[in-house]
């Protein structure tokens, strides 16, 4: 062979990499999912914060970010396993797995490593109970509910909403080694906050999963159904709110919170309750749309409510 | 097509390689400050605070 054969071959195997879609560091960190690890990062860190235990602010930073880590890791787990799903739904075609610019299995093997090292490190620096429960929710989250019940039950939202109402009870497990009524009092508030915000947004967004073969409620159980399940999961989550308000990591301030948000929650659920697609559709969702918007400020505000008795406490203001 | 020493591919792959160099850094210093952290905290038989009643 000759120069100019070598010459040309190099050349086609540039013209073939001119065709594929690099990698570069953004979409690495696009398989942690982001916006999901920012409310991780911001309920693990209230939850550690809270507890009756100080822990080192050095052992506390690393810890938030080690739990921040696994829930990125549990997200490129479900970047992997949903591949299938993501390519025909338009909102996540331009997912780095879809878009061909990640590898299937090198998203399964950043996912598998970065799990591995963010429990090994939380147990290391702070205690193995918090850094098997992180393990436990990342298999909660890839396992249970990814690869099994995301796509067999149209309760696929409150299931994976465990997942997502975990971080705050290994943030306290950091402190604390264990857990409590008020930890499990937060995990209520976020699991029965979950199902009325993501169907709020499945009402709006109108998302192609009857295309991509997942149950939600909106197409299993029709609009309706929907509507009447916000409004009794916003129902169940008040005395959630209510309970951890009257908790020891409550007080006058949390109570207030509590009381304001569920009754704006309940009357926006209530809202959504009465209207049909006719009315939404007409005025654009408007009720749907502020109701989800609503829903953020719900959960920041109540978690950082508790943020506010802590710092208080020292000064003999704060708590009951 | 033409060859450029600072083609598409090239600036990628330097993007890539400079956010993991620099992970790596940061995780590097991490181990560090927890290990400082840990062994100030350990009294002179080496347990971690709140050990020495059960001595």
């Amino acid at each position: 062979m000759g120069a100019s054969d070598h010459r040309g071959e190099a050349m086609s195997d540039l013209s073939a990499y001119e065709h594929t879609q690099e990698a570069g560091f953004g979409d690495y960190v696009q398989l942690l999912k982001p916006r999901v690890m920012s409310l991780v990062v911001f309920t693990a860190m209230v939850g550690l914060i809270v507890a009756p235990v100080g822990v080192h602010p050095f052992v506390a930073f690393t810890s938030i970010l080690f739990i921040a880590l696994g829930g990125g890791a549990s997200g490129a787990l479900n970047m992997w396993y949903d591949a299938d799903i993501d390519r025909v739904m338009r909102r996540t075609r331009g997912r780095p797995i879809p878009a061909g610019r990640i590898g299937e299995g090198e998203a399964l093997a950043f996912g598998l490593a970065l799990s591995l090292i963010s429990v090994l490190m939380l147990g290391l620096a702070a205690n193995w109970f918090a850094g098997a429960f992180l393990a436990f929710t990342i298999f909660f989250y890839a396992v249970v509910y990814t690869m099994w019940l995301k796509r067999s039950t149209p309760q696929n939202i409150v299931i994976g909403g465990a997942a997502g109402a975990f971080p705050p009870m290994i943030g306290w497990a950091v402190a604390t080694g264990g857990i409590s009524v008020e930890s499990v009092l937060m995990f209520l508030v976020i699991f029965m906050w979950t199902p009325p915000h993501f169907w709020a947004l499945a009402l709006f967004m109108k998302d192609d999963y009857s295309n991509a073969g997942v149950p939600m409620l909106t197409v299993t159980h029709g609009r309706p159904a929907t509507r009447k399940h916000i409004f009794v999961y916003t129902l169940l989550l008040a005395p959630c709110a209510v309970a951890l308000a009257l908790s020891s990591i409550g007080g006058p301030v949390t109570l207030a919170a509590a009381i304001v948000l569920n009754a704006l929650f309940i009357l926006g659920a209530v809202r959504i309750l009465r209207r049909n697609e006719d009315t939404a559709e007409a005025d654009g969702y408007r009720a749907e749309k502020s109701f989800f918007k609503l829903s953020l400020a719900y959960l920041f505000l109540h978690f950082g409510a508790l943020l506010i008795e802590a710092s208080l406490a020292p000064i003999g203001l704060g708590g009951w | 097509m033409a060859i450029h020493a600072d083609h598409e591919l090239h600036r990628r792959r330097f993007g890539r390689n400079l956010g993991l160099g620099l992970v790596l850094g940061a995780f590097v210093i991490l181990v560090f400050g927890l290990t400082i952290v840990k062994v100030s905290r350990q009294d002179e038989h080496g347990n971690p605070p709140g050990m020495e009643a059960s001595q």
